[in-house]
């Protein structure tokens, strides 16, 4: 049977997500399987959503963009919207639920359910309220609340976000060990875990947290991991 | 690693030693890990004040005997033109490699294959040029040292063609040393300072690509013209994916090609007889190979993320022959396996 | 006192909260001009043009007619405009790549001509758009990411001093200055200065701002305003530069 995973990774700038795309592609290649990373890029410096795509296969991969991908992490409101063209009904949308919050249905509301009344987050900090207060719009895959932020913040630091993100994408995905992370983590942060040695294990901890929660989620949905 | 730092590593490895280059993206990378290997390596690099500069001072390197190349993308590639134009016409041996994105103008960063006919047929010339378009990372490694060779060994410009999706993404390549490889290594010597005092040891060098009259110009142009046709067999490469028993053929080249050959894979398994040409060398073309397979086919289907740049040249140099020739064309957007599938079955019904 | 509208007319609230960086010197610049182009009322004849480079990001910012170019090519677009309508009052926004890299030869020639143009340059030594690389005006050992090592004077010569060169090529009925973000009621004089120039003279101006890159030279907010003040200020001394006779302080 076929492997092929394709994975679409998004979040705001500084958020880490390039990193989880880059060691996700150079852990699927420690473990013997083709990859590929590609992150999207426009002019803007900052304040653009941040987004990676990766596949990973057993055969060659052909096109670095794809239409659907298998699983996806969706860090804010704003790349939820940007990535939404990329779910299928098939498609298993982690998403960091101590940020973005699924929707309620309100029978009285006017317009269309949560969704083009709201101001994007920048803005809508600006004016004063809560990012992180905003509902999600309706999604075509299977929505995977994973609290990531809040686990980083109260668990670890908040800057593991990512690591925790990436724990549970390869919780869904299979195929790639916690180990291969590991080596490749070592590979790109190895200097900074060097000054400091706590932090490899941290960032361990953080993604076999991840790991835990993805499949935790899953048979919460029912669903076979 | 990115494309463009294989790129770097690459040129590296085919003993280049001068890079110029202005920044503009997506191949701005490639300066950044030139510049870092640099000290280590003895390398030579100049940011210089815009394309125009940098192409020229890459000739200027270039004629002295040095392995010099430059890199651009869009509306620098667009300027890149007119120092590319006088190498044409002096037969300087530079390379160059274009990361292609979104054009005309500014348009997008990102990607696109709308820079094929200006890199192959740009300037004001004949387009004597020599263009290989890669589709992986290995082939960026291999094409930018091949690239290197064609250029001295046939004295036309030669340009390795990617774009911006290669330049960004991370794949995994095998770099290897040529020389242990035996892979053939450009010869180089200096064509504006050979040995000797001039007029006392030899002869001066005396360069020009200016000509009084007509008949001057058609005499030098008429040896460059059969100096490229005699280069032809040498240099013209092309690819061919299931195409023995292929009934519809699937025509792309550069990154599309990935694509190309999944969606192959995809329709030979709903029973489709579908085979897969690309067109590794665009300058030249591979004429005498899409032919022989255009005979066999009933159906071509051009894939490119441009309106046509591709698929006039596979027109072109198809006249004549029968087989119909269908199009999907997305300039500046990338092209998935299934879109690829989708038109060759619905251009299957129509035919 | 009534209520003061904090906003310029002339800012483009549609198009807010803008797209630069926290920390960038351009949100400076074009408040700044905001503030100018209304005190002036030159909505209706104003044109605004900006070049490739983080300088693109203002091309809907303003109230105003605008126009993005190609990279170092916006001063001869808005050297054609004035050329036929001598009656707009035309703005160059450039950044240091484009004013003094690939755009040099173009704005020395207007400058030459004595265009009545009014360009106005941020400064924050590098190409930030693109991923910071080297640029004219890179000080001496800064670290961008095409001089990993330091520029390196001998090989790439001397940051460039653009309002001193445009200044010695220039008529004495140019205007020429260099101005900072970390000052800006001086930033608003020069550029009110530089446009009644063009306004009232019929002559050429142009005006460098010391900006800042936080994001490219990865400095925290502390370090990056030393950079400007301390640093950038001492190789790119702030004054006027050419003030030809007959422009007043006030218009």
């Amino acid at each position: 049977m076929r492997y092929r995973k394709r994975f679409v990774i998004a979040g705001e700038g500084g958020q880490g997500v390039q990193v989880v795309g880059e060691i996700l592609a150079e852990a699927a290649y420690r473990c013997g399987l083709e990859s590929l990373y590609i992150p999207n890029f426009g002019v803007e410096q900052r304040g653009g959503a941040s987004i990676a795509f990766v596949q990973v296969s057993d055969a060659p991969i052909g096109a670095p963009k794809f239409e659907h991908a298998d699983i996806m992490a969706v860090l804010s409101r704003r790349a939820f919207e940007r990535t939404r063209r990329y779910q299928s009904s098939d498609t298993i949308v982690i998403y960091d639920s101590s940020n973005l919050k699924t929707p309620v249905i309100d029978d009285k509301t006017v317009g269309i359910q949560g969704w083009e009344t709201m101001a994007p987050e920048g803005f809508a900090s600006a004016v004063g309220r809560e990012p992180g207060a905003e509902p999600l719009p309706r999604s075509k895959g299977m929505l995977l609340p994973i609290p990531a932020s809040d686990v980083a913040k109260n668990e670890f630091t908040p800057r593991v976000l990512n690591m925790v993100v990436l724990g549970a994408i390869i919780g869904l995905a299979g195929n790639i060990s916690e180990e291969a992370v590991m080596e490749s983590l070592e590979a790109e942060l190895g200097s900074k875990f060097a000054k400091d040695e706590s932090l490899r294990e941290m960032n361990r901890k953080a993604i076999r947290r991840g790991i835990e929660l993805a499949q935790q989620e899953l048979s919460r949905a029912g669903v076979e991991s | 690693m990115t494309g463009n730092e294989v790129v770097a590593w690459a040129a590296l490895a085919a003993g280049a030693r001068a890079m110029f280059g202005y920044p503009i993206t997506p191949q701005n990378e490639i300066m950044h890990y030139w510049t870092r290997l640099a000290p280590e390596h003895g390398l030579k690099f100049l940011q210089t004040e815009d394309e125009l500069s940098a192409g020229f001072a890459t000739i200027g390197a270039v004629l002295t005997g040095s392995l010099a190349f430059c890199a651009t993308a869009g509306p620098g590639n667009v300027l890149m033109q007119e120092p590319i134009s006088m190498a044409e016409m002096m037969r300087i041996p530079a390379v160059w490699v274009i990361q292609q994105r979104g054009g005309p103008s500014t348009a997008t960063v990102i990607y696109s294959q709308q820079e094929t006919r200006l890199t192959c047929f740009g300037g004001n010339g004949e387009g004597l040029r020599i263009v290989y378009s890669t589709s992986s990372h290995q082939d960026m490694f291999d094409y930018v040292i091949k690239a290197f060779w064609a250029a001295w060994e046939f004295r036309f410009p030669t340009f390795v063609l990617g774009d911006g999706y290669q330049a960004k993404m991370r794949e995994p390549v095998t770099l290897y040393d040529p020389e242990e490889a035996g892979v053939a290594l450009p010869r180089v010597e200096p064509i504006l300072k050979p040995d000797g005092v001039p007029s006392v040891d030899r002869e001066p060098v005396h360069l020009r690509n200016t000509f009084n009259i007509e008949e001057e110009l058609m005499d030098v142009l008429v040896g460059h013209i059969r100096d490229y046709a005699e280069m032809i067999p040498r240099v013209v490469e092309s690819e061919e994916y299931l195409c023995e028993d292929a009934e519809v053929l699937v025509v792309a080249h550069g990154v599309v090609w990935r694509s190309a050959k999944e969606a192959v894979l995809m329709l030979r398994d709903q029973g489709v007889a579908a085979g897969g040409f690309r067109s590794v060398t665009l300058r030249p073309f591979p004429e005498e190979a899409l032919r022989a397979v255009a005979e066999r086919v009933k159906l071509i289907v051009v894939a490119e993320s441009a309106y046509g740049q591709l698929e006039s040249m596979v027109r072109d140099r198809l006249y004549g022959a029968q087989v119909p020739v269908r199009t999907l064309l997305k300039p500046g957007v990338g092209i998935t396996a299934e879109e690829i599938v989708d038109s060759v079955v619905q251009f299957s019904k129509e035919v | 006192m009534g209520d003061e509208q904090k906003v310029p007319k002339a800012w483009r609230s549609e198009t807010k909260p803008h797209r630069f960086c926290p920390g960038c010197g351009h949100g400076i610049i074009l408040k700044g001009l905001a503030d100018v182009i209304d005190e002036l009322g030159i909505h209706r004849q104003g044109v605004f043009a900006c070049d490739i480079g983080c300088s693109l990001l203002s091309w809907d910012f303003f109230n105003l007619d605008s126009i993005q170019t190609h990279h170092g090519r916006t001063v001869p677009v808005v050297v054609g405009m004035k050329r036929v309508r001598p009656d707009l009052t035309v703005i160059a926004y450039v950044g240091d790549g484009g004013g003094y890299s690939i755009g040099l030869q173009h704005l020395i020639s207007s400058a030459v001509r004595n265009d009545p143009v009014t360009v106005i340059l941020a400064n924050n030594t590098v190409y930030a758009m693109t991923g910071g690389q080297m640029a004219p005006t890179t000080l001496p050992g800064q670290k961008t990411s095409t001089t990993p090592y330091g520029r390196s004077v001998p090989e790439t010569g001397a940051p460039f001093m653009g309002p001193e060169i445009v200044a010695a090529a220039a008529t004495d009925q140019a205007y020429v200055a260099r101005g900072s973000v970390t000052k800006f009621p001086e930033l608003k004089q020069i550029l009110k200065k530089a446009l009644l120039n063009q306004i009232q003279r019929s002559s050429f101006s142009f005006v460098e701002f010391l900006s800042s890159c936080p994001t490219n030279w990865r400095t925290k907010p502390s370090d990056t305003l030393k950079f400007v003040n301390e640093d950038m200020a001492a190789a790119f001394p702030l004054k006027e530069h050419r003030v030809p006779e007959g422009l007043g302080a006030s218009g």
